[in-house]
């Protein structure tokens, strides 16, 4: 059959029965203003990292929330916790708080080398 | 020999005390570092040794400091330090001269009634009883004060006093017996042998009227003998450890030893020399707006010492230097926090002595956090050759009015400047050093340094106290870091500036990182004056209140940030100003959601006085179009 460089997308389904959630709960029981966040991406379109990167602190929550770890643990390190997300967040949402325990969650984990 | 059981006690606890000071200052003095063991010994030897004595007569005995601050409480202090080395002092004395013989053992300085009953009857030796039941008065006056502050602490004035933890209230307990027990045993003696000056005299024959004196005399001594004895074996494992800690702390620190960056023998006498007076508990913003009360200094210095986890306590802090300030020892408590923070990062890190820096230079090789780069995505650049550079600062980004009045000043002063970080910078690294992230932090630091160095500029003009803060301390820059206000004051006094007077009614808030962190007091305020109406606050310079908003704190939420802006502008807004002004982004951000007045920093109202002449602007412009002719 001819191949025109078409295939079938990766399934995106979100599995919660098999995905991690430990970082998740890790950081509700620490910081429970991280329940609040209504992703409405403020923090993103402020931050000093995603000026240069396409990091996005929205995008880290979502997954974090989600147990997608794997693609967090890479980014996470690039915060320089400069603090303008938690000025500009209209939950009040204490972002700066969830980085560092997200970076402390993963040290602490064996099942993730950072 | 004059000898009874009853001073074995009091024996066992002063030799005890008295021994494990020795050992502990040995090994103290052994955990040094060789140039502080030098400093330590040139001190003895020299003019640190008087400072010190000299020091510690005012401090630890007269409490100065804190009579300054507080009188009811100091006077509690003083009456209990001064009076019973008083009462040591002309005890010992007494002993030696009207003692059967000279050079007494310590137990029969303090128990001289019991071996000496006859004594005092008349003359000079009356005279001399006389002074010694004053001192015991002195004592009782400031042990009442001490007694009723436990119940309700608002008789010395203070609002909180510090919780204590058990063996402190035993300690406590004995320290509190001493003094009743010794003035009840000489009374009791007195009224026996009918002698005795106006207190233990008095008492004394008022009780042997209707008590057994003679043999209600014993029980007493035994339990003075006994509380002394309890209180000095104690006194290692309790906060009255910082009797013998701070004479050497205070020598210490008149050697000139400094905190630094890691945790190491200065840090530990630190710890050991609070006194939990609770003098920063009720200098601390955390504990009279949020209710925060488990995190001030004395319990983090509490929880140092009983090896504790402290990671908590030391995050939830706002770093507003308040309690510093305050603090009637001198520890250096927001050093000690830092270090606390850091704890878990066991390389070495400088952050404050950055040796080796200048060398490099440009060829600088990124300093690496585990090996691994976090920051490799940023961009190198080549900035233009400039004089003055200007950096906004993250915070100063959020609050666009700053950054266009400074460029208005900037333009209107006639500098040849660069806004190095118009297109959005990067963090200067203090907030990662904030959350003890020092290498992470090293990284930026070297980033935002060889750009500074690339574009040759003298003179780094920044708008935010955070990074000013940090460009002065960890960034070994070499270039004059100016923060705004102090590049106004310097443009108004060469003459560049010219501005209007501004008939309006303006309190000036100081900001924490930019007052109690880098000294800077005068500047901003010059400024003000120069084009407002400046009116004072209670909360001036370095009484200054924290708007709540510091990125110090990594725990605190926002309704509790929320409730320590209100109450800051809330002070501040007393006398109906017209605005409140501060010299920090943050301090901006935080307190103008949190008042009706108008908040603005500095920069904006020198932008709104400023008069632009036209000469300067038509050369500006002059030059821009001719530069744009030339493709320059």
């Amino acid at each position: 059959m001819e191949k025109f460089g078409f295939t079938i997308s990766k399934i995106r389904q979100i599995d919660y029965d098999s995905n991690d959630r430990s970082i998740a709960d890790y950081i509700y029981e620490r910081e429970p203003s991280f329940r609040l966040c209504i992703e409405c991406g403020g923090c993103s379109a402020t931050c000093t990292t995603g000026n240069y990167t396409n990091f996005s602190l929205r995008e880290l929550h979502i997954l974090i929330k989600r147990g997608e770890n794997s693609q967090v643990i890479e980014n996470l390190k690039k915060c320089m916790l400069c603090g303008k997300c938690i000025l500009v967040c209209p939950r009040g949402v204490n972002t700066r708080n969830i980085v560092i325990l997200a970076r402390q969650a993963f040290q602490k984990s064996d099942s993730y080398a950072i | 020999m004059q000898f009874d059981p009853f001073v074995i006690p009091f024996n066992i606890g002063l030799y005890f005390i008295l021994f494990y000071v020795v050992f502990r200052c040995v090994i103290w003095f052994r955990g040094l570092s060789r140039p502080d063991k030098l400093r330590l010994q040139r001190g003895f030897f020299g003019n640190a040794f008087v400072l010190s004595l000299k020091e510690i007569f005012l401090e630890s005995l007269l409490h100065k400091k804190i009579l300054k601050t507080n009188i009811r409480l100091g006077y509690m202090h003083m009456s209990l330090a001064f009076g019973w080395f008083l009462l040591i002092f002309f005890g010992t004395i007494e002993a030696d001269i009207f003692g059967t013989k000279h050079l007494n053992a310590p137990y029969k300085a303090i128990f001289f009634r019991y071996f000496n009953p006859e004594h005092g009857r008349m003359g000079f030796e009356a005279a001399y009883g006389f002074l010694m039941d004053l001192i015991l008065a002195f004592i009782l006056s400031g042990l009442i004060l001490a007694i009723s502050k436990r119940f309700y602490s608002r008789v010395v004035g203070m609002k909180k006093t510090t919780k204590l933890k058990l063996s402190d209230k035993i300690a406590l307990t004995s320290l509190w017996l001493i003094f009743p027990s010794r003035l009840l045993a000489e009374s009791f003696t007195s009224g026996t042998y009918g002698n005795g000056s106006f207190l233990t005299g008095t008492l004394g024959s008022w009780l042997a009227s209707f008590l057994p004196a003679q043999q209600m005399a014993y029980p007493f001594w035994l339990l003075y003998s006994l509380s002394l004895g309890t209180f000095f074996v104690l006194l290692p494992v309790t906060r009255y450890m910082h009797i013998p800690a701070e004479l050497f702390l205070i020598f210490m620190r008149n050697c000139g030893i400094k905190t630094g960056d890691k945790s190491g023998t200065y840090t530990e006498v630190q710890t050991y020399s609070c006194s939990s007076c609770g003098i920063c508990i009720d200098a601390c913003q955390l504990n009279f707006s949020a209710g925060i009360t488990n995190i001030q200094p004395a319990y983090l210095m509490k929880a140092i010492r009983n090896n504790d986890d402290v990671s908590e306590i030391a995050n939830n802090c706002l770093l507003c230097g308040r309690c510093d300030q305050k603090c009637p020892v001198g520890i250096e408590l927001s050093p000690i926090r830092m270090i606390q923070r850091r704890v878990g990062d066991n390389e070495n890190v400088f952050t404050n002595i950055y040796k080796g820096y200048f060398r490099k230079r440009l060829h600088n090789i990124p300093e690496k956090s585990n090996g691994q780069l976090s920051y490799n995505f940023l961009p190198v650049t080549d900035p233009e050759k400039v004089d003055v550079l200007y950096f906004a600062g993250c915070m100063t980004h959020l609050t666009p009015s700053i950054k266009n009045s400074m460029v208005k000043i900037l333009d209107a002063s006639g500098v040849k400047y660069k806004f190095i970080d118009e297109q959005g910078g990067v963090c200067c690294g203090r907030p990662l050093m904030l959350a003890g992230m020092d290498k992470e932090a090293r990284e930026l630091i070297n980033y935002n340094s060889q750009l500074f160095w690339k574009s040759g500029a003298h003179t780094l003009v920044t708008s935010c106290p955070i990074c000013y803060k940090v460009f002065k301390e960890s960034y070994y820059l070499g270039v004059e870091v100016l923060h705004h206000s102090q590049f106004i004051k310097s443009q108004i006094e060469e003459g560049s500036l010219k501005m209007n007077f501004l008939r309006k009614k303006v309190v000036y808030h100081t900001p924490c990182d930019l007052g109690r962190g880098s000294g800077v007091y005068d500047e901003p305020r010059f400024v003000l004056k120069h084009v407002s109406r400046l009116e004072k606050s209670k909360f001036d310079d370095e009484n200054s209140l924290c708007c709540g908003g510091s990125l110090a704190n990594l725990k605190l939420s926002s309704g509790k940030k929320y409730k320590i802006a209100q109450d800051t502008a809330a002070e501040l807004t007393k006398g109906n100003p017209e605005i409140l002004a501060t010299a920090c982004p943050l301090c901006k951000k935080t307190l103008s959601s949190a008042t009706e007045t108008r908040v603005a920093d500095i920069s904006e109202i020198v932008a709104e006085a400023l008069i632009v002449t036209s000469v300067k602007r038509n050369i500006n412009k002059q030059v821009s179009s001719i530069r744009e002719l030339a493709n320059i």
